[in-house]
């Protein structure tokens, strides 16, 4: 590949020129469809006069709901551009042989796996994952916003601000070549002198302070808001992994932080913190950021851990089974999840005593895990099982995920990851629990809670089309991983010698072609189901018989959530009321006291994501002012002492009463 | 007797007050904030912990460059210290005076912290002139990389507390002592007193085992 | 488990404030736990480095937990214990990620390296 000279700085542009334009054909086509599809967008929501609609009822609002349903969106728009990123690997690969270079260019390639892992992991998974803790766990716990509802605004909109980087990324200069965690002394100004690297310190940057200060919100909210009875035993499943994750992101993402913040200083001011030379150390890197690392993919997979407790006994009609060794074993997990990250890299060289220990760890953080899929099969044990599409999804996970944890502890034993670290069989593997875990679980949780979220049920025919795709079409696409690994071919690949391997690449890009027909089949799914809203509405405020609080309110919950904050006896707090038959007090009502809505989370989202931009590309002058934007704005916010408003009695009298017809209306 | 069949006895609106809070009250404001503090604290905390982290693994690679030996003066550490700990007996001060409800005085002692703070920030940056004056610039070595880091990053802090400071003052002013103000003066002291905790670490991980 | 479980929602104190009492003595343990070891180091009243280290290190320690209770007001009842039980928390990260870093990265050069780091100093 020719080198091109990125050299060129003014005063006013910084970096920025000319050469920052698309210049390969197919991102320059796309440039084109995303710049024309923006326009229409913004033409549609124009011509419909919407603007003042999403700027006063979701933007600035502070309502936890919206602001779930505002990362679930952030989460499935990433996800598109995440799996075409993944679609682009599978094809390439596929056709790289004998001699055949494919269809895209080392620079290309290399931008593509490194954007294709951080927007999975930092804007799919973490949004998806915040999303539904930010909706559900208020809910769950009978609480009316979270601690701190200004912050949660303010949160979305930087993890927002992040993913606004990455995505200019595409059509404004690189994205890194690196490999998702940047690991120097590649990522090094050396070795990386243009500005992919420094798109991917910024958009982290940016989007950790959202994560982190959500992480701290909910703990908050968790510890201190939970309605009168609820004992920490007594805490729904999913609100306790909610709360263990919350506790590992504000324990790991300051590390991050740190990380991010040294490669930062080692770029732009010739610091020698992941140097070769001048006493630096790159393996530092790569020590220090699995700290953040390791916890990363707990906090990733805990909640949908719960929420596969949730679902699994919802629809076995029965009480979880072992709720409180599901308590510990998550506690577990969360404490172990720090005893583990060198597992990453048992290649390095720190030798056999260092190595068994992480080993032995690592292999001992499988119990707690193995535990818990006891506890759900107990719990379907003797159940009046309904195979209902969030059951479903349950078990392919339970399925999917068993096998990828086992070849997990395969890969715990140091020797056997000498010979398969940086393997196909590690992508295959980690694949396996996060698609097989995490994704499949926020499907699980899309099809339990969206009739929650919205008042009617999703398409069920559109969402089993979805499922048969997505299940099978996962095995193709990385069983063929596996087998490769095992013969050794190594990750990042782009082009192969071997021909007899091509055969396998051929499988898992037909797995890929299932996937992406599953993914379309749930787009269908949505959409049918918002068109035929009227055939799925759900009345009662609890399509499935649930069990937790969320579901004794009606759906879409009221701003509010509760005109009465309910009282907790029990586990299963609304299963004990409908028990009980406890009828929802009709009278008495009071006004209610409630966060008012600001813009200034969104103010300091877009300095924030100005100050990132021009870092990235060295503008002086406009970093230093949103800077100082970002700081006097925040300043000016604290003079704002007013945060607050009542729902008038008469309001709460007439959304309860319109809530008492539809319940006879439900009833009749 | 189980209770459920206990509960199963009481009327409807004995059941509906057992289990709604018919009777509730709007929540004071801020009640989670002095934990959720806590929480952004810890978090901060764990920052420091990576930048000790490098500096442990980092802090013996001189690059055939000037070691602690060659650099550090203990006697304007411990002057530095001094000022540091005199700001914390003084915002100590403060938070009586804000007991007490004097405003006044809680303005007072607050500003005569700042003139500590200051005092220990003019100090460090003098070090860190004189420092790279000789030379000893954080692009040096390894080790003068993390300490620059480690003891700047802390620096940094102090820095953004005194301007949380100078806001406050002005927010007392205009609104006096109102709780949410009172709120806001805790947190303040929380981060305050946590930078000093800080501070010992520094002082001794890095200076003083450094001269040893 | 008790039926009468008091609400946590409802913002209780946050915990004393301190007396002037307390400040004055956090104050005087501080000057006295900050002047001794730079006297133990700027004297070299202690001949042996290790034995100085360990005492100015124990010195620390026992000054943090005298700012945590005279300043920051730590105590085990405020907030329930949250505060106390998140600070435990961190300690416990803190000690895993400190001591890892440094047994991994020491393990690491010790295999890795074809030198000390102290050697590499002396290197030109």
């Amino acid at each position: 590949m020719e080198v091109v000279d990125h050299s060129h700085w003014s005063p006013i542009l910084g970096r920025l020129w000319w050469d920052a334009m698309p210049q390969e054909p197919i991102v320059l086509a796309t440039f084109v469809v995303v710049a024309l599809g923006g326009a229409a967008l913004v033409a549609g929501l124009t011509y419909f006069k919407l603007w003042g609609y999403l700027w006063k009822e979701w933007f600035t609002s502070v309502d936890h709901k919206k602001i779930g349903i505002m990362y679930m969106i952030l989460g499935l728009v990433m996800f598109l551009r995440g799996f075409a990123d993944a679609v682009m690997m599978r094809i390439q690969q596929s056709i790289a042989f004998n001699g055949n270079e494919g269809y895209l260019n080392a620079h290309h390639y290399d931008q593509i796996f490194t954007a294709h892992g951080v927007i999975m992991i930092f804007f799919v998974a973490m949004p998806f994952v915040t999303g539904l803790m930010n909706y559900i766990v208020p809910l769950q716990i009978g609480a009316r916003d979270v601690s701190f509802p200004f912050l949660n605004n303010f949160s979305f909109w930087m993890t927002t601000a992040g993913a606004v980087l990455v995505m200019a990324s595409l059509f404004i200069g690189e994205f890194a070549q690196t490999g998702w965690l940047a690991y120097p002394p590649l990522s090094n100004l050396a070795y990386s002198p243009w500005v992919g690297v420094d798109y991917y310190i910024w958009a982290l940057q940016i989007a950790g302070v959202g994560t982190l200060l959500s992480g701290v919100n909910l703990i908050a909210t968790i510890v201190k808001m939970r309605a009168p009875g609820m004992t920490m035993m007594r805490m729904p499943i999913f609100t306790w992994t909610a709360l263990c994750t919350n506790i590992l992101i504000v324990a790991a993402f300051p590390v991050l932080t740190a990380v991010m913040t040294m490669l930062t200083v080692d770029r732009y001011l010739g610091f020698n913190f992941f140097t070769n030379d001048f006493g630096g150390s790159p393996m530092m890197y790569v020590n220090l950021i699995w700290i953040w690392g390791h916890p990363e993919v707990y906090i990733l997979i805990l909640p949908l851990f719960g929420v596969f407790s949730e679902v699994t006994s919802t629809f076995s009609g029965k009480r979880l089974f072992g709720y409180s060794s599901m308590v510990y074993a998550t506690l577990v997990i969360t404490i172990l999840s720090y005893l583990v990250w060198l597992h990453h890299f048992f290649t390095m060289g720190s030798g056999a005593s260092v190595n068994s220990f992480f080993g032995i760890t690592t292999m001992v953080i499988s119990i707690p895990t193995g535990a818990k899929l006891f506890n759900w099969l107990f719990t379907m044990y003797r159940g009046r099982i309904r195979f209902e599409l969030p059951m479903m999804w349950t078990v392919a996970f339970m399925l999917t995920f068993t096998i990828g944890g086992m070849t997990g502890v395969l890969l715990a034993v140091p020797p056997a990851d000498f010979v398969l670290h940086n393997s196909l069989f590690l992508i295959a593997h980690f694949h396996n629990v996060i698609i097989g875990g995490v994704l499949f679980g926020i499907f699980a949780a899309i099809n339990f809670w969206w009739p929650k979220a919205f008042g009617f049920k999703l398409n069920e025919f559109w969402g089993k089309v979805s499922f048969w795709l997505w299940v099978p079409g996962f095995w193709f696409a990385f069983m063929p991983l596996y087998i490769l690994g095992l013969m050794g071919v190594t990750r990042r690949m782009r082009t192969f010698d071997d021909p007899s391997l091509q055969i396998f690449f051929i499988i898992a890009a037909f797995g890929a072609l299932m996937i992406a027909g599953g993914i379309g089949a749930m787009l269908v799914q949505f959409a049918v189901s918002i068109w035929k809203r009227e055939e799925l509405k759900d009345e009662t405020g609890d399509p499935w018989n649930g069990r937790t609080l969320e579901w004794s309110t009606s759906s879409p919950p009221p701003e509010y959530n509760f005109a009465f904050t309910p009282i907790v006896h029990d586990i299963d707090a609304w299963e004990d009321m409908k028990r009980c038959g406890v009828e929802r007090p009709t009278a008495g009502f009071r006004p209610i006291h409630m966060p008012k809505g600001t813009g200034s989370g969104l103010i300091l989202a877009g300095l924030s994501t100005v100050l990132g931009f021009a870092m990235i590309w060295y503008i002086w002058w406009l970093a230093a002012v949103s800077f100082l934007g970002v700081i006097g704005f925040a300043i000016f916010h604290t003079f704002n002492y007013k945060r607050d408003y009542h729902i008038p009695v008469e309001t709460v009298e007439q959304t309860e009463a319109e809530r008492t017809r539809q319940l006879a209306a439900a009833g009749a | 007797m189980t209770a459920t069949a206990m509960k199963s006895e009481l009327t409807q609106p004995q059941l509906q007050a057992a289990f709604y809070d018919l009777d509730e009250h709007d929540h004071p404001e801020g009640g989670s904030t002095m934990l959720g503090f806590w929480m952004y604290l810890m978090s901060d905390c764990l920052i420091f912990a990576m930048l000790f982290a490098a500096y442990g693994v980092l802090g013996g690679s001189f690059a055939a460059g000037p070691g602690p030996k060659d650099l550090f003066d203990l006697k304007l550490i411990a002057l530095n210290t001094a000022m540091l700990l005199f700001s914390s007996i003084t915002y100590g001060f403060a938070m009586l005076a804000m007991e007490k409800d004097n405003r006044g005085a809680t303005q007072l002692w607050l500003l005569v912290t700042a003139v500590f703070g200051a005092a220990f920030l003019f100090i460090e940056l003098y070090e860190f002139s004189h420092l790279i004056h000789e030379g000893a610039t954080p692009m040096r070595s390894g080790f003068l990389t993390a300490f620059f880091s480690l003891v700047g990053t802390h620096g940094l802090h102090v820095t953004f507390g005194l301007i949380w400071l100078f806001t406050l003052v002005v927010q007392i002013g205009k609104k006096g002592l109102i709780p949410a103000n009172k709120r806001r003066l805790m947190c303040l002291s929380l981060f305050w007193h946590f930078l000093d905790v800080i501070w010992i670490g520094v002082f001794t991980f890095v200076y003083l085992m450094g001269m040893l | 488990m008790s039926e009468h479980v008091h609400p946590n929602h409802h913002g209780d104190d946050h915990g004393s404030h301190g007396s002037l009492r307390d400040y004055v003595i956090g104050f005087i343990l501080s000057v006295v736990l900050t002047a001794i070891p730079f006297w133990l180091v700027m004297t070299g009243a202690i001949a042996d480095k290790s034995t100085t280290a360990l005492v100015i290190m124990a010195f620390a320690a026992v000054q943090i937990v005298v700012h945590m209770i005279y300043f920051l007001h730590m105590n085990t009842k405020s907030e329930n214990g949250w505060t106390v039980m998140a600070l435990i928390f961190t300690i416990v990260i803190l000690v895993i990620t400190l001591s890892g870093s440094l047994w991994v990265m020491y393990h690491l050069n010790h295999n890795m390296m074809p030198m000390t780091s102290h050697e590499m100093g002396q290197l030109p």
